[in-house]
């Protein structure tokens, strides 16, 4: 049986990805289990050095290249010795050549596959599919990347994750690089606004995982992950996505230009809705709104629902569930003449018949007073 | 026992009444509802660019105010060749909307209706025959294109003549009165 693998992902070095990797190794060793260590990269880091004292550590296997002597990790001797854990650091590492593998996440495959459970450490920015976007933030260009698939495997990834200000805090204090190291590091990778879109993308990516996975059911006992089917019915749940309940009315433009500012500023999707009537046609103004607003859609790239149902709550919620809105949005409703006034308001209605979705009312700001610019 | 049977059926009608009455105003076409607008004229009031000129809006709205029509400000975009003609273009509708807006609320304290739009097309006259061929209307007017302004030059202006069904109205506002219209929104 495969073992399994957890991942721990920082958004930079110094984090303490390994730290923690140590330290749930411990506690894996404090629950009975039989915990090694594979490949650790301690970094000239003594709270790292410390936090490894009392776990076996196999051997690494030394080879020359250029005349030069490097340290990798052993895999067969990994594998011969046979632990329930084994902690791997850097699994983007580039293995020296002549081992069994160029990279070390290959032979973290075949421990797995030795049913080994492995934890290892790897930082954001060695992520293939990230690589270009963290050479635009950072300027610095990662030559040892890890493909995605690697991580979407895994079992469990956990963030590692500092506040910028407290990162750079550890690396003033010399708890990161040599202090002859820190000038440089503070001028270049460490700078507090690259450090804080990096650990943007490191949470943006595993909450992108969890979604993944979430949304993924695996086929009965069987756990091959090629036979991995999307369940339509699990709720989204990670990603924001909006809807705005139109109506074929001038007015509906200007909600719709409000929902989409608002999608644009959670980096959300927005879906317009229009319910009509049952067994009704739309008139022939109607119609030239619906085309209005099917016209503004496209120009935005959202997309334009239309339904129809007797009771608009009803109709909205089943779109809500399916969809997987996490916000309705919808202009000021009018007050209910005769005896629509009994009913439930149409908001509030919204709000019983769809819990766990935020209801917003989008203002009418043409009548607030204009500030001159 | 008569008048009692007749008064029910007096309430049951009154009631079916109030219900068809209210069904008119069912929650289909509730939110943000223009319920009881009438048939008015359109103006179209196409324009292009970050700005609007101040006192052709104003002018243009006084116009719409005193025939009892609706404006229709419609910002005209160009999608660049390398993208599909229906690719979305977000960054043009970012710089859309505030004019949009600020016309909207300029307009509300006109007391004119408005329906606004965002209208796409390979060039700006592209875009603006697009428009002309989606709206209904019953009179455009455009800005000129004065020295530094944003507006509609000769060309279009001629081309307009020769497309645009119904009225048209050129405005060339005076240069010390180019006043640039911001969203406050």
């Amino acid at each position: 049986m495969r073992g399994r693998h957890k991942v721990f992902l920082g958004m930079a070095a110094g984090v303490g990805k390994t730290f923690r990797m140590l330290q749930e190794g411990h506690a894996e060793k404090a629950a009975g289990r039989d915990v090694v260590i594979g490949y650790l990269e301690p970094h000239d880091r003594p709270e790292t050095a410390a936090q490894a004292t009392g776990l076996e550590v196999v051997p690494r296997r030394a080879t020359h290249h250029r005349g030069v002597r490097l340290e990798e990790l052993d895999l067969g001797a990994v594998i011969a010795r046979d632990p329930d854990l084994v902690l791997i650091d850097e699994l983007a590492h580039t293995n020296a050549p002549g081992l069994e593998h160029g990279k070390r996440y290959e032979d973290v495959e075949d421990v797995l596959e030795g049913g080994i459970d492995v934890f290892s450490t790897v930082n954001v920015q060695h992520l293939e599919s990230l690589n270009d976007t963290v050479a635009d933030l950072t300027g610095v260009r990662v030559r040892e990347t890890l493909p995605d698939a690697v991580l979407g495997r895994a079992d469990e990834v956990v963030v590692v994750d500092l506040t910028p200000e407290a990162l750079i805090a550890r690396l003033r204090a010399g708890k990161v690089y040599a202090p002859e190291r820190v000038p440089a590091a503070l001028n270049g990778f460490f700078k507090a606004e690259q450090l804080a879109a990096l650990r943007e993308v490191a949470l943006r990516q595993v909450a992108e995982e969890i979604e993944a996975k979430r949304l993924v059911r695996e086929d009965g006992d069987v756990r091959r992950r090629e036979d991995r089917l999307i369940s339509t019915a699990a709720p989204q749940a990670v990603g924001e996505r909006l809807l705005a309940l139109v109506t074929p009315q001038p007015s509906s433009q200007r909600i719709v230009r409000r929902a989409w500012r608002s999608a644009q500023r959670l980096g959300a999707e927005l879906d317009l809705l229009w319910v009509g009537e049952s067994g009704t046609e739309p008139s022939e103004e109607e119609r030239a709104q619906l085309d209005a607003l099917r016209r503004l859609a496209s120009v935005l790239g959202v997309h334009l629902l239309v339904e129809h149902g007797e009771r608009v709550p009803d109709v909205v919620r089943r779109v809500v569930e399916e969809r997987g809105s996490t916000y309705v949005l919808l202009g000021r409703p009018h007050r209910r003449r005769g005896l629509g006034r009994l009913r439930e308001p149409l908001l509030l209605e919204l709000v019983d018949t769809l819990p766990g979705v935020d209801v917003r009312v989008i203002s009418d700001r043409s009548h607030r007073q204009e500030e001159r610019a | 026992m008569v008048k009692d049977v007749l008064l029910v059926a007096l309430v049951l009608a009154c009631a079916g009444f109030a219900t068809a009455l209210s069904r008119r105003h069912r929650e289909s076409s509730g939110p943000g509802s223009d319920a009881g607008a009438t048939v008015r004229r359109r103006i179209l009031f196409p324009f292009v660019g970050d700005a609007l000129s101040e006192p052709v809006l104003a002018a243009t709205l006084r116009l719409a105010r005193l025939e009892h029509a609706t404006l229709v400000p419609a910002y005209l975009a160009h999608v660049p060749m390398a993208m599909p003609l229906d690719a979305p273009i977000p960054r043009q509708c970012e710089r859309a909307m505030p004019l949009l807006e600020a016309v909207e609320q300029r307009a509300a304290r006109a007391g004119v209706p408005v329906d606004s739009r965002i209208e796409r097309g390979r060039t700006y006259r592209h875009a603006l025959r697009e428009l002309l061929e989606h709206e209904h209307f019953d009179r455009v007017v455009v800005a000129a294109d004065t020295e530094g302004g944003e507006g509609f030059g000769a060309a279009d202006v001629a081309w307009l003549l020769e497309h645009a069904e119904g009225e048209l109205l050129v405005l060339r506002p005076a240069h010390d009165q180019q006043v640039v219209v911001a969203s406050a929104a």
